[in-house]
């Protein structure tokens, strides 16, 4: 029985299946963890009131969320115990967080009546309403329409607030775009000795016109910021300290304690919202992450723009034309020895190549009149683009030429045996079915591309881009700018940050993200290689 | 029946086995003078000389590796692909010298048609295999191709089958329609020679029995030249036989007289089934 159990190769079998579910494992406990990390921190969680008396004899009242527990390594758990508290108001305690010994804690309770301020500024506020002033009038908690007038409150200081923001980001960035272009366009002129009296009148006339439109909206941003000063909320916290915040610094505010389970799924997807959705704010570790998503993408499309047809016609000389000898054998293990260079190394040979001389050139010969500010002579979305579509070069290169030989010799003289030249036959027949495996080409290298952090710090990527590389203003797309990207996004927010506590969950989300992105990306690119398999799926006898 | 047979593998040095006069009263097609074709250095082809009939059914039968094939692939220069072959002496397409050196092969080729052993449609569907070779000359014109398919489609005996199906995926098809499909193809520009490389050695009886009935039909009109293993496929089709053995052509005659009275022991020995 057993001689037969490893005679018919079963044991291999077992192995194999056993590497197979254990590499499955990893990728799905990998997944499920940042998974469940990154998505449990826009949970709306109930808060606690702990009542501690501390070691030397004084009474303390903390309030927060329970992040987490620890027991110091070695120590024993009874005694040593301690959890993580999040008690927000940074403005008054200076931390976030709050480390309580179990032992110290005498009484745990829950107050109904608990309300979380998310603001603007200083973070989340743990606390409790006593008064709001709205509209002139002050309501105390006491009323009937306190919290109406509340909730009113917040909601116009919120609109105010996008109104100023889509007034910066929309009118008054356009003017400064203009403006900015006025002051290159006059520069040009002298540069080039053109700067006649006419032209430069031209240029100050349009310049004057346009501050004159700047004025007129930085008038109505100022009546607005105004008005979004008139309400406020006076606040206490659990240990009494008094405090009032202003309408305009409120995000929003929610009360856990009191959220049925529905509402509280209602708020989270809007907090996974705004995550998707908003800028970031508070130095990354509060708000969203557009920006990053946007040039992460941005950027992989760029990559593969350049990267397929380059590869392809590559691959094609390389396969089709080279005469197959030393050289070609020599190349070919170059080629296959890029994939395997440290994608730093990349990042040094972009700065060096594209950023300073490339990029340098660019702006001595098209922008003299920006000096000597850089345009493209410093880091930014080209070259980030270029720089990575040369890493995933030989990627592209060896799987179109992998496609090109595995079509059936036949197929080929069929069309040469037609009269088509080579060229024909490479156009009309050869290339047409050798798409799908220049797609899996573009696959591997788009999950390449998307994941890799190194060398974009060297050619590109900041911690917070002012502003996206595509707009409204001509010529929309502005290669030349600098971009967020999820990757260095998680490395900022994990490492960088002021806050390093607050923003560990969102690293979680963040790589929870660009985890998505990616699958997203690539599951675009198979849809669209499968496509083309079944279109131009050849002889496979 | 025989009592000792001894084969006679020696080299054939003269071409005495090859009857001009059987041909004398053909226009010729293709004459095929002094060809010799290595492989880098191996010697495929032993200075064959050969008239190939106009409008008439051409059959090279021989054992596996004797060369027919070669000879075949010479007559469009399907053997310029391989690297190393190297070709001497001319074959003349009515008079002119398709080795010459003003020649454009992509020309010859769509006059001289071919059709492989395996069927190999393209990957696109019926129409657009028919229409390829019109497309290589510029012919996008929608009407000009759809007569032209629909005339070449009949012409190989696959537009009853198809006609309905056109814009379907050649590679649905089955074998013996594909390969009516490739002979379409190659009708489809009007070739005045086809060369058919054992066009229906991967099919089956069926199949095969259709592709001899097109092989009779297409006569009247092209040049056929037709390499098979088959030996009673060729008595079947052919008006000629070209029997080749290790490079050397052996004998070339009506085919009636290469199956019934042989010049040569070879010729005899192959087709009573000694070897091959």
């Amino acid at each position: 029985m057993r001689e037969k159990f490893f005679k018919s190769g079963e044991h291999w079998v077992w192995f194999n299946a056993g590497a197979i579910a254990i590499s499955i494992i990893m990728v799905v406990s990998l997944i499920a963890l940042i998974a469940i990390r990154g998505l449990s921190h826009f949970w709306p969680a109930n808060v606690h009131v702990y009542q501690t008396q501390l070691d030397n004899g004084t009474q303390q009242l903390s309030m927060g969320e329970l992040y987490d527990e620890e027991v110091p390594k070695g120590a024993d758990p009874a005694v040593e115990k301690q959890i993580l508290l999040k008690v927000g108001n940074r403005d008054l305690y200076g931390l976030d967080f709050r480390w309580l010994k179990a032992r110290n804690i005498t009484d745990v309770s829950m107050r109904e009546d608990v309300m979380v301020i998310e603001r603007r500024e200083w973070g989340n506020f743990y606390g409790f309403v006593e008064n709001v002033r709205f509209d002139g009038k002050n309501y105390s908690v006491n009323d009937e329409t306190f919290y109406e007038k509340f909730q009113m409150a917040i909601d116009r200081a919120n609109e105010l607030h996008d109104t100023v923001k889509d007034l910066e980001k929309g009118d008054i960035g356009s003017i400064n775009y203009q403006l900015e272009q006025l002051r290159l366009d006059r520069r040009r002129l002298e540069l080039e000795n053109e700067a006649t009296d006419e032209a430069l009148a031209d240029i100050a006339q349009r310049e004057q016109a346009l501050k004159d439109e700047f004025e007129v909206l930085q008038a109505e941003m100022f009546a607005i910021y105004d008005k979004a000063n008139r309400d406020s909320v006076d606040v206490v916290t659990i240990d009494g300290k008094p405090l009032t915040i202003k309408a305009s610094n409120i995000v929003m505010a929610l009360q856990p304690n009191q959220m049925s389970w529905i509402e509280k799924v209602g708020h989270y997807f809007i907090k996974v919202a705004e995550f998707i959705f908003d800028e970031p704010r508070e130095a990354n570790t509060e708000g969203g992450v557009f920006p990053a998503i946007f040039g992460t993408v941005m950027m992989v499309i760029l990559m593969s723009i350049m990267v397929t047809p380059f590869g392809v016609v590559a691959a094609v000389y390389l396969h089709e034309y080279a005469k197959q000898g030393f050289l070609t054998r020599t190349i070919r293990i170059a080629v296959n020895n890029l994939a395997g260079v440290p994608s730093i190394v990349y990042g040094v040979f972009g700065l060096g190549f594209f950023v300073y001389f490339l990029g340098g050139s660019i702006d001595e010969l098209f922008y003299p009149e920006a000096k000597p500010a850089p345009t493209f002579g410093t880091s930014g979305l080209l070259w980030a683009s270029i720089t990575l579509a040369l890493l995933t070069l030989p990627v592209v290169i060896v799987s179109t030429e992998e496609g090109l030989s595995r079509i059936p010799k036949s197929i080929r003289e069929g069309s040469l045996a037609l009269g088509a030249t080579k060229v024909e036959t490479l156009w009309r027949t050869v290339l047409p079915m050798a798409s799908p495996a220049m797609m899996t080409g573009l696959i591997l290298a788009i999950a390449r591309a998307a994941g890799e952090v190194a060398p974009l710090m060297l050619v590109g990527v900041v911690k917070l881009a002012p502003t996206l590389p595509l707009d409204g203003n001509a010529p929309f797309i502005h290669l030349e700018r600098k971009f967020m990207h999820l990757g260095f996004h998680i490395y900022d927010v994990g490492f960088q940050s002021p806050n390093v506590e607050a923003a560990r969950p969102l690293v979680y989300a963040t790589a929870f993200l660009l985890v998505l992105v990616i699958i997203l990306l690539n599951i675009t690119a198979i849809k669209i290689r499968n496509r083309l398999r079944e279109k131009y799926k050849s002889l496979e006898h | 029946m025989t009592t000792d047979v001894t084969l006679d593998l020696t080299k054939e040095n003269s071409n005495d086995g090859v009857n001009f006069d059987a041909v004398k009263d053909e226009t010729i097609a293709l004459k095929v003078e002094d060809l010799n074709l290595y492989y880098d250095k191996k010697q495929a082809l032993n200075n064959i000389n050969l008239h190939i009939p106009e409008k008439k059914v051409t059959a090279f039968i021989g054992p596996s590796g004797c060369g027919k094939s070669t000879l075949l692939r010479c007559f469009n220069r399907m053997n310029d692909l391989v690297d190393i072959a190297r070709v001497e002496g001319a074959i003349k397409l009515h008079d002119n010298n398709i080795y010459g050196k003003d020649v454009n092969v992509a020309d010859l080729r769509r006059n001289v048609g071919m059709v492989f052993q395996k069927p190999n449609p393209f990957p696109k569907s019926i129409y657009e295999n028919v229409a390829y070779g019109l497309r290589l000359q510029g012919i996008n014109k929608r009407s000009v191709l759809d007569e032209v398919v629909e005339w070449a489609l009949k012409g190989a005996a696959l537009w009853d089958e198809v006609k309905d199906r056109l814009d379907e995926n050649a590679l649905g098809l089955s074998g013996g329609q594909q390969q009516r499909l490739v002979i379409a193809r190659s009708i489809a520009v009007q070739p005045e020679v086809l060369l058919l490389d054992e066009p229906a050695s991967a099919l089956d009886p069926i199949s095969t029995l259709k592709i001899e009935e097109l092989i009779h039909d297409l006569k009247d009109q092209y040049t056929i030249v037709i390499v098979t293993h088959n030996m009673q496929q060729a008595a079947r089709v052919s008006d000629y036989t070209a029997f080749m053995f290790m490079g050397d052509l052996v004998e070339f005659d009506e085919t009636d007289v290469i199956f019934t009275n042989p010049r040569k022991k070879k010729t005899e020995d192959y087709i009573t089934g000694r070897y091959g």
